[in-house]
């Protein structure tokens, strides 16, 4: 039977079990959006059009980071494959599986400088975990199980597939389809190394686990919790890792690093053994390197064998998946009780809490705007962020209480990421639903929440028509300060307070651009009672944007400047002399 | 001296050079020939002998086109002088 290309690749995205993508057609790709066309009602695969291509990547990602499984988007030759460069980045910095195909032009003209010609095997290469250029449709009966296989394998991460149109148009015969790509499992790692962190464990008196994204992919964020218990180890998380465990739970401190509590940081100044799991010592995280945990030994699991000791020397690397370490590990320590230690981490927690004013006095303080939704919203709600000052505060006072249901721009730290990455999670919800990881049908309609910056949201603004078009029940919140409010800050703690282009002198009406775009818009009135006004927005039905005005002069306390250790914290000025 | 074992396509040395380049890894000779029916093709690759070595060695063995990564002490510069003799004629300050 000859097929031709388009033909194939249809149909392997189909026994992929792929039943949503996320793309933008163009010359490149007409053919292969031709055969979508013609796959009929039988087997579907539903194409979400986004506004820009970066929004189809992020909203493949959306759908990636709320299931664990591969997202799929999709781009013509050209500008489509440069603007889809962004969220091909982003999910390499955070280990998402993503697998994004790109249209090129016919192989005849591949050099010739034709319309719309870049080289997107070239520009894909830095920034995937692996990327291919179809040469023949044949081809594409190994190369896209294939894909897959190495975007969902080990540390997961994006794989970009190149095919030229007349790969596309060609035909060829297919006997017999191959099996779906999925995860490989990975070799299992040495028990004598786990033999040799529980002999450790139970010799150290001050440990604390370090939890990265990595306890997130592997779903062991219970094995953990019990670990952490198990060995009375504090947990310090990095942003990857909120909501692998619950934020009430008596050992959690927190995010580490530059915008850490400072009790978080602290305790780290005092561990004697530090158990990295799933985690990369990221310059956020760690501060200053050489003065990051200094009195401690370090043992690392990590699936990816080149984490271990690339930042920062481990005395035991452990290489493997964190559940089946975790789980081995388990089996081998008994009980340490550290009475001591479990209060010490304690005092610390609450002698330095994240610093605010009362809800009463300013409603509209990002942190209090935080802790208000984590009580509004139901705990499976997911939460996706922007990239800045809200992002953090999210980090510090929003309750992140169940794995993925905080998507955020980790790594590459991407303004725009939030909304498309909004859609894509709502767009993913059903799934997750019978994956049985979402519980019970949530008070809220099952409301996914963008918060994001009056900065990060108009960097991928257009896709408010894909939200309208879709009519999904995505509610985005902007912290509106008329800044790019990280920046005024640095400016303002770093740069002698010489403000260059922090400020925004023209900031949209963004209520009225909601219903421009056919959505409801709100903007909350200080004056009145907007709390209130919040929660009735948010359960109201339907997708909503929620203008929210807030102090220009707020920042996010504390902060460790850049390049330094992480005990010099900077603490809020008024604030500073009571908790030097 | 690394020796690779690799998969013999277009992008392999693509692959293997800009993670040089991208990890600030210093490259200083590189040599491929195909292997039998030419689905593989060996690689040799002189890299100075720095404490990221190991870090060089695990970031090239997760490379999907690399196939095996293993030391070669037994060959050095003179490997290389003697493959391109200008090489040996030119000192390294005159190429600069």
């Amino acid at each position: 039977m000859k097929i031709t290309g388009a033909a194939i690749l249809r149909t392997l995205l189909q026994r992929q079990g792929v039943h949503t993508l996320a793309g933008i057609p163009g010359g490149a790709n007409l053919p292969f959006y031709d055969a979508l066309h013609a796959a009929g009602q039988d087997h579907p695969i539903r194409h979400i059009l986004a506004r820009h291509e970066q929004g189809a990547g992020f909203i493949a990602q959306g759908m990636a980071r709320v299931t664990g499984r591969a997202g799929i988007c999709l781009a013509t030759s050209g500008p489509g494959a440069t603007n889809l460069l962004t969220a091909i980045a982003d999910a390499r910095l955070d280990s998402i599986p993503l697998v994004a195909l790109t249209g090129q032009v016919p192989q005849a003209l591949i050099g010739s400088d034709a319309f719309q010609e870049v080289d997107t095997y070239g520009l894909t290469l830095p920034v995937t975990k692996h990327n291919f250029l179809v040469r023949d449709p044949a081809e594409l009966l190994e190369v896209v199980p294939l894909a897959f296989q190495l975007a969902e394998s080990g540390r997961p991460g994006p794989v970009a597939v190149d095919v030229p149109k007349d790969v596309q148009t060609a035909s060829a015969e297919v006997s017999s389809w191959p099996e779906p790509g999925g995860p490989v499992p990975v070799p299992p790692c040495p028990e004598d190394r786990i033999a040799a962190l529980a002999r450790q464990l139970a010799a150290a008196r001050r440990p604390v686990l370090y939890l990265g994204g990595g306890v997130i992919t592997a779903n062991a964020g219970g094995l953990a919790r019990a670990l952490a218990h198990r060995a009375s180890a504090p947990v310090v998380c990095t942003l990857m890792a909120l909501g692998a465990l619950p934020p009430d739970d008596p050992l959690f401190m927190g995010m580490l690093g530059m915008h850490a509590a400072r009790g978080t940081n602290w305790l780290l100044e005092e561990a004697d053994l530090l158990v990295a799991i799933g985690a990369r010592f990221d310059d956020r995280a760690t501060g200053k390197v050489a003065e990051f945990c200094p009195h401690a030994a370090i043992a690392h699991i990590d699936i990816d064998a080149a984490e271990i000791g690339k930042i920062k020397p481990a005395f035991l690397g452990l290489v493997g998946d964190a559940a089946a370490i975790l789980r081995s590990l388990l089996d081998r320590l008994p009980p340490q009780d550290r009475p001591a230690w479990r209060a010490r981490a304690q005092e610390l927690r609450r002698a330095h809490p994240v610093h605010h004013p009362a809800r009463i006095e300013d409603p509209l303080h990002p942190v209090n705007l935080c802790r208000f939704l984590g009580e509004a919203l139901p705990p499976d709600t997911i939460l996706t962020t922007d990239v800045g000052q809200h992002q953090m505060w999210v980090a510090q006072a929003y309750p992140v209480r169940q794995p993925r249901t905080l998507l955020t721009s980790g790594g590459l730290g991407t303004m725009g990421f939030g909304l498309p990455a909004a859609i894509g999670a709502a767009l993913a919800l059903p799934a997750r639903r019978s994956l049985g990881e979402g519980g019970e049908e949530s008070g809220a309609g099952g409301r996914v929440v963008c918060v994001s910056g009056d900065g990060s949201i108009l960097m991928n603004i257009q896709e408010l028509a894909t939200l309208a078009e879709l009519d999904l029940p995505v509610a985005v919140l902007i912290f509106n300060n008329a800044q790019l409010g990280l920046v005024r800050q640095q400016q303002e703690l770093f740069y002698g307070r010489r403000y260059a282009a922090a400020h925004f002198a023209s900031v949209p009406d963004f209520a009225a651009l909601a219903r421009a775009f056919g959505l409801r818009g709100v903007r909350l009135d200080p004056d009145g009672d907007p709390l209130a006004d919040l929660a009735a927005a948010l359960a109201a039905p339907g997708p909503c944007v929620i203008d929210i005005p807030i102090h220009e002069a707020a920042n996010v306390y504390p902060m460790v400047p850049p390049g330094a250790a992480n005990r010099q914290m900077i603490a809020e000025p008024e604030l500073a002399s009571a908790h030097a | 001296m690394l020796e690779l074992r690799v998969r013999n396509h277009p992008g392999t040395m693509s692959h293997i050079t800009g993670l040089f380049a991208r990890r600030g890894f210093n490259l200083e000779a590189i040599v491929c020939v195909p292997v039998a029916d030419g689905a593989t093709s060996a690689m040799l690759l002189l890299v100075a002998d720095e404490p990221r070595l190991e870090q060089v060695e695990r970031q090239l063995a997760k490379l999907f086109d690399v196939l095996t990564v293993r030391h070669r002490p037994d060959l050095g510069r003179e490997f290389f002088s003697a493959l391109v003799p200008v090489a040996a004629a030119a000192a390294p300050e005159a190429v600069a």
